[in-house]
C-alpha cells in the first residue's frame, strides 16, 4: 500500500533526506496537461493545452485571470489551483485598495510559495497538488514565475510544466535567447510551437483545446479561448509551411 | 474685564470607562496640538511649512515640536492636530516602510501609495468612531508628477496645488490662491520660500496657537529636505496703533 514507512505524511523525513509526500505532490503536477510560459522584453505569454474528461464534457479551464496585471496557468489539481487563485485575487485587490498599486508579481508568488511551504512542515496538512506558471507585469517589467507544491518559486525566461513538458522545455532551451525582441504575436506563436511538442501522437492544437493568456506593458491580462485562438493557430501553421519551403 | 476662564484640557470632564458596566469611550478632543500646515506646488516640487509649537489647550507648552517628516526618500508628510496621534501614525508608517524595505525587491512605495494608505488608516479609524485627531498633508514627486494631497480625521481627502490646514485654511489659503494658483510651474524655490514665510508670518500674527519658530521643507524629484527650526522676524510696532478690543 505504501512505498515505504516514511511517506505517511509530509512532516516525516526519509533517512535518505527526502520528503516523499512532497515528491508525490510534484507527480500530481505531471498528471495535468502541459502549460508553457514565454517572456519578451515587453510581454509575457501563457499557452495551455486543455483536456476534456470525455466527449460529452467541456474542456477544463487552464488559465485564470488574477487581476489586470496578472494571471496563472494550472497543471495538476484544478480545485487546489482555485484555492490559490482566490487567495491571489484577494491579495491583489487588497494591494489596490490599501496602496492604490498593483501587487508586485514577485511578492504574490512568494506569498503562495510560503503557503505551500507551510503545508510541507505542519502535521496534519497535505501539500498542494498543483503547479502554476504565474505571469504578470509590474513596475519592474514583465515576469514569468513557476510555483510548485514544494514551496520553491523560481523566475524564468521561458518554462513549461505538466504532462510531457520536457519536450516543450527542450524547444524553449534552444530558442529562448531570441524571445527578448519578439512582438506579442510572435511570442504567442513561439509558445504554441513549444506547447505542440507536448501533445500525444495524433493530437493537434485546435480552437477547442488551446488556451492563450498574455499581459504586458500597456496590455491588460487577456485570456483567449475558442474561436479567438484561430488567428494564432493559423500563424503557427504559416510558420510551419514557411519552414518547410526553406528546407 | 472678566477673568479669563483658565481650564486646562485634563481638568475637563471627559467620558471614561471606569468599569465593565460602562461603554467603551473614545477620544472626543485633541490634547497636545499643532496648528496649521501650509503647502503648495512650485517649479521643482512642493514647499511645505509648519511651526514648532505643541499647544496644551491654549498654553504654549512645547516649543520644539517637529511636525514635518519624510516617509521613505521621496514623500513629505505634514501634520496638524493631536501630537500623540501623530506619533502613533509615525510608528505605523515606519513599520510599513520597514516591511517594504525588507521585501528587498527594488520596489518602493511612491507618494500616491503612501497618500492612499494614510487615507485608509484615517477613514478606518473614523469608521470605528475613534479617529486619529489630525489633518495630514502629503506631498511628493511620484513618477515625475507632483502630488499634493490632504486627509483629515473624518477621512475626507482632496488634492490641490495649494493646501493649508486648520487656521491656515482661513488665513493662508487666500494668499496662496492669489499668489500661487496658475503659476505652479513658474515659481522658483527662492520665491516659494518667500511666499511660505509670508504665510507663516501672517499666521503667527493672527493665529493665537501659532509660533514664529518653524520648520520648512521641500520635496523634489531628488528627495526630501527639511530645515532645522528657525525663527521668523516679526514687527509688532503696529500694535501701538490698535485702538479698542479692551486694550
Amino acid at each position: 500500500m505504501f512505498r515505504n514507512q516514511y511517506d505517511n505524511d509530509a512532516s516525516t523525513w526519509s533517512p535518505q533526506g527526502r520528503i516523499f509526500q512532497v515528491e508525490y505532490a510534484s507527480e500530481a503536477v505531471k498528471q495535468g496537461s502541459a502549460v508553457v510560459g514565454v517572456r519578451s522584453k515587453d510581454h509575457v505569454v501563457l499557452v495551455a493545452a486543455k483536456r476534456s474528461p470525455n466527449e460529452l464534457a467541456s474542456y477544463q479551464k487552464k488559465i485564470i485571470r488574477i487581476d489586470d496585471h496578472m494571471g496563472i496557468a494550472v497543471a495538476g489539481l484544478t480545485s487546489d489551483a482555485r484555492v490559490l487563485s482566490n487567495y491571489l485575487r484577494t491579495e491583489a485587490i487588497r494591494s489596490k485598495m490599501v496602496y492604490g498599486r498593483s501587487l508586485p508579481v514577485g511578492r504574490a508568488v512568494s506569498a503562495i510559495g510560503d503557503k505551500a511551504q507551510t503545508n510541507t512542515q505542519e502535521y496534519g496538512r497535505r501539500p498542494y497538488g498543483v503547479g502554476l506558471l504565474v505571469i504578470g507585469h509590474d513596475d519592474t517589467g514583465p515576469h514569468l514565475y513557476e510555483f510548485n507544491p514544494s514551496g520553491i518559486v523560481s523566475e524564468y525566461y521561458a518554462y513549461s510544466i505538466g504532462a510531457r513538458s520536457q519536450s516543450a522545455r527542450t524547444y524553449l532551451e534552444r530558442n529562448f535567447a531570441n524571445f527578448e525582441e519578439l512582438t506579442l504575436k510572435e511570442l504567442i506563436t513561439q509558445g504554441l510551437r513549444a506547447l505542440r511538442d507536448t501533445l500525444q501522437q495524433g493530437k493537434q492544437l485546435d480552437t477547442l483545446n488551446t488556451s492563450i493568456g498574455f499581459v504586458g506593458k500597456d496590455t491588460k491580462m487577456t485570456i483567449l479561448d475558442g474561436e479567438a485562438t484561430q488567428e494564432y493557430l493559423d500563424l503557427l501553421d504559416e510558420e510551419e509551411s514557411a519552414a518547410m519551403e526553406t528546407e | 474685564m472678566d477673568p479669563i476662564e483658565l481650564r486646562l484640557p485634563h481638568t475637563l470632564q471627559r467620558p471614561q470607562a471606569t468599569s465593565n458596566h460602562e461603554p467603551i469611550t473614545h477620544s472626543t478632543e485633541p490634547i497636545v496640538t499643532g496648528t496649521s500646515v501650509v503647502a503648495f506646488k512650485y517649479k521643482d516640487g512642493i514647499m511645505m511649512a509648519a511651526d514648532c509649537l505643541g499647544s496644551y489647550g491654549r498654553m504654549a507648552m512645547f516649543r520644539n515640536e517637529r511636525r514635518l517628516m519624510a516617509v521613505g526618500k521621496t514623500t513629505l508628510l505634514g501634520m496638524s492636530g493631536d501630537i500623540s496621534d501623530y506619533q502613533h501614525m509615525q510608528h505605523t508608517l515606519e513599520n510599513i516602510m520597514t516591511q517594504e524595505y525588507d521585501m528587498d525587491d527594488g520596489q518602493r512605495l511612491g507618494t500616491k501609495s503612501i497618500y492612499k494608505c494614510i487615507s485608509k488608516i484615517m477613514y478606518n479609524r473614523r469608521s470605528k468612531m475613534n479617529p486619529l485627531w489630525n489633518s495630514y498633508v502629503i506631498a511628493g514627486v511620484d513618477s515625475g508628477e507632483k502630488v499634493l494631497g490632504y486627509v483629515d480625521l473624518i477621512g475626507t481627502t482632496y488634492e490641490s496645488p495649494t493646501i493649508a490646514t486648520g487656521y491656515g485654511s482661513h488665513m493662508a489659503q487666500p494668499i496662496l490662491r492669489k499668489v500661487v494658483e496658475g503659476r505652479e510651474d513658474e515659481i522658483t524655490e527662492e520665491e516659494a520660500v518667500k511666499i511660505i514665510e509670508d504665510c507663516m508670518r501672517v499666521l503667527y500674527y493672527r493665529d493665537a496657537r501659532a509660533f514664529n519658530k518653524l520648520t520648512r521643507a521641500k520635496v523634489t524629484a531628488q528627495g526630501v529636505e527639511i530645515t532645522e527650526p528657525y525663527s521668523l522676524e516679526t514687527n509688532w510696532d503696529f500694535a501701538e496703533s490698535i485702538v479698542g478690543y479692551g486694550a
